[in-house]
């Protein structure tokens, strides 16, 4: 009786997980469901992305769109975790500039080179194009171009007494003294200088207009040279005087929008979407009060025949080369690119399609929404200075020895030129591997 | 001439064992998906450390016998990091027993609203470690924080301070954050066990003439002391391998001042896409937090005090 007891107890134990093991997910039918990863920063919100996604699905009713959002600095992360399942995590993922040349090399991206029509090639900005471009072969859809802009408080200048925005980095410093002796704001200039790539992103502004760049002619590092060592001074310098706002340091973008748009900063530079959600009355206190001026250069560089600096922010969407429902996550990522969708939804974020800014094109853009006026002529003005940050497998390692270095300097552990030259050694090293 | 026949197996085993094998059989199938969900990732990784294995699909991996490990050994980063966690867990987990003996000692006296004190305690405990994060982020925050706003309404500061850029308080403030969310599981344990203690000892000691201050630390504190083990080990494990309360506050900045060993596992092994490194990594910081328990052991485990 006993041994009969067990012997039961065990089928049933044996039947329970053969039952548990045998119950395999059947094969989907109905609407195929893709997954989207994309951030929650510049460009268009997420309820906006939401919105294309249902009127997609209302145009495919066979295709159903999963967006999911994530602040910039995680999305990297997210993605390397997220292609380690399969399939993959995620169908498309948003890429920045900065990563096509790791992630071709991991093996994520699809080859798009032969979905791309002769149409989207031409129509489009042809630098749009080069951010997922890697030896002839195209690895995704161009989404958001996207450049460092100088914005300033209109009013606040105003109140100083200042006619002009300033057109050097000399000039700030001098305009943003003048504003703080007169008490309009404690700290009249914000950055977004945490330990996160935005640190890199404004060093590169500051960089290139000092007639600096991060690599010589021959790909060794040169931001170490006098030119970007005197650049990174300057920024520690405009912390010691009480100029850039301390909080720069721990900062990102959206904290740097977030200060702007709170009348606490008279200079702020950031990418596109700061000028909307400044005069977005449901946040913002300085509505109407933003404008844009070309980022300043520093007389060193304007000396050395700089005309202009920023720093390329562009991103892409790229199918993920595992996925199994590639034929629909490159419809989607079509329409999502499509001139349509693109000039809707122009306020948060300029098309990438350069017919949109020429002739008759350009006049119905400039008029698309309350903000395009503005941003128009001020994407126009700008985009033509945007510098890349060296396109390596490595990059994000080296970018990190380099945030690494800048926050030395910055906090005032190292001076700016023992930083800058162990970020240097550190790319010297990722190089040689 | 008769042959006794061979017993059965069955009916060599005695019942207990017998109990025992139908127990082992019906536990199999579930050992054997546990075994496979947490030994099988263990062995892999540890396998995986002694390869070079670049991050992405596909991707040839080398074998390097040792040489992740040493290369971490040899880096000025690593032991930098391993000094900052070390400070972090030295500084948490004590002033954790600390605190958290004086509230347990406290709720043990039996004061006025002491369940209504017991009870709180959980809610700290019980907030998600990233909500802890951000909310400590907040109050920190230079242009909005509780903190600085604290600060100067009390008057104690003229201007709003960037707490989190000043490179020598960034850890202390993440200790805090941490000492916040994490002292109320010593304080709860320590306070079950001074629950079980006999008051017996106390009393007698008090008659023959001891005060309050030698029967704390003559007779409570020996009688903790398995607690104690336990809370500390439990808390130091934790400590030495934090990495969500430092990933959301700080980021390991400014300047890697809040770099935790764990958060550089990380780094390695996701951000800069060498899984090799990473699983060394993983491995060391187990190495580390074994001794840490064997010392602990060694110093405050008395067997004869639990008999």
């Amino acid at each position: 009786m006993r041994t009969l007891y067990k012997i039961s107890m065990l089928m049933m134990a044996l039947l329970f997980i053969i039952g548990t093991v045998g119950c395999a997910p059947k094969a989907a039918s109905g609407p195929v469901t893709i997954h989207v990863l994309t951030m929650d920063q510049a460009g268009l919100k997420p309820a906006e992305i939401d919105q294309i996604a249902r009127d997609f699905e209302a145009q495919n009713p066979d295709i159903k769109v999963n967006m999911e959002y994530l602040g910039y600095d995680f999305i990297h992360d997210k993605i390397t975790t997220g292609m380690a399942a399969n399939p993959p995590a995620y169908d498309a993922v948003m890429i920045d500039v900065i990563w096509p040349d790791e992630f071709i090399k991991a093996g994520y991206l699809l080859d798009v080179t032969d979905r791309v029509t002769p149409e989207m090639k031409s129509g489009m900005f042809p630098a749009s194009w080069n951010g997922v471009t890697r030896n002839g072969k195209i690895y995704g859809m161009p989404w958001l171009m996207d450049v460092k802009y100088f914005m300033y408080n209109k009013d606040m200048l105003q109140q100083a007494g200042i006619t002009d925005p300033p057109k050097t980095w000399e000039e700030l410093v001098e305009q943003a003294k003048t504003i703080k002796e007169k008490d309009i704001v404690e700290y009249p200039i914000i950055w977004s200088w945490n330990q996160k790539e935005g640190v890199v992103c404004d060093y590169a502004v500051l960089l290139y207009g000092n007639g600096g760049s991060f690599l010589d002619a021959s790909g060794k590092p040169a931001f170490n040279n006098d030119k970007g060592v005197a650049a990174l001074a300057w920024m520690k310098q405009t912390l010691d005087d009480g100029l850039s706002n301390p909080s720069s340091v721990s900062s990102d973008e959206n904290a740097v929008r977030d200060n702007f748009m709170a009348g606490q900063s008279a200079f702020a530079v950031n990418w596109l979407f700061q000028y909307s959600d400044s005069n977005d009355a449901s946040k913002s206190q300085i509505v109407g009060q933003a404008a844009f001026s070309p980022m300043p250069i520093f007389q060193a560089g304007m000396d050395a025949g700089v005309k202009g600096s920023s720093v390329d922010g562009s991103s892409s969407f790229a199918v993920m080369a595992t996925t199994p429902y590639a034929d629909q996550t490159w419809k989607f990522l079509t329409y999502l690119a499509s001139n349509e969708v693109q000039t809707k939804y122009s306020k948060e974020m300029l098309p990438v399609w350069q017919t949109d800014f020429e002739g008759e094109a350009l006049k119905k853009l400039e008029s698309a929404t309350e903000t395009n006026p503005v941003t128009v002529p001020a994407f126009l003005a700008q985009f033509p200075f945007a510098n890349e940050r060296p396109t390596v497998p490595y990059y994000n390692e080296a970018s990190a020895a380099l945030q690494l270095a800048i926050q030395e300097a910055l906090t005032g552990v190292k001076s700016p030129k023992d930083a800058l030259d162990e970020a240097a050694a550190k790319w010297v090293e990722l190089a040689g591997k | 001439m008769t042959v006794k026949p061979k017993p059965l197996l069955s009916q060599r085993l005695s019942l207990r064992q017998q109990d025992a094998r139908a127990a082992w059989l019906l536990l199999a199938p579930s050992l054997l998906v546990i075994l496979g969900i947490t030994l099988w990732p263990v062995i892999s990784t540890f396998l995986l450390s002694f390869f070079n294995a670049p991050t992405g699909l596909n991707q040839t991996r080398t074998f390097v016998g040792l040489g992740n490990y040493l290369a971490m050994l040899r880096d000025q980063l690593f032991w930098e990091t391993i000094g900052r966690t070390m400070y972090f867990t030295v500084v948490s987990v004590g002033l954790e027993l600390i605190l958290g003996l004086a509230i347990a000692q406290l709720i043990h006296s039996r004061p006025w609203g002491w369940q209504f004190l017991r009870i709180s305690l959980i809610i700290p405990w019980a907030v998600p470690t990233i909500v802890n994060g951000a909310m400590w982020r907040w109050i920190y925050s230079a242009d909005f924080g509780a903190l600085n706003g604290l600060l100067m309404q009390l008057g104690l500061i003229k201007h709003y301070v960037p707490w989190l850029t000043l490179p020598n308080m960034a850890m202390n403030l993440v200790i805090v954050a941490d000492i916040w969310h994490t002292m109320p599981f010593v304080a709860l344990v320590l306070q079950a066990a001074l629950a079980t203690l006999p008051e017996d000892l106390d009393e007698a000691a008090a008659v023959d003439g001891a005060n309050a201050w030698q029967r704390f630390w003559q007779i409570r504190i020996p009688l903790l002391r398995p607690a104690i083990l336990v809370a500390l080990i439990v808390r130091t494990v934790d400590a030495f391998r934090v990495f969500d309360i430092v990933y959301i506050i700080t980021s390991g900045g400014p300047a890697y001042k809040t770099l935790t060993i764990t958060y550089l596992t990380y780094l390695n092994s996701f951000a800069f896409g060498k899984q090799g490194i990473g699983a060394a990594l993983s491995f060391l910081i187990s190495a580390f937090t074994i001794v840490m328990a064997l010392i602990y052991i060694r110093f405050l485990y008395r067997p004869e005090e639990t008999q």
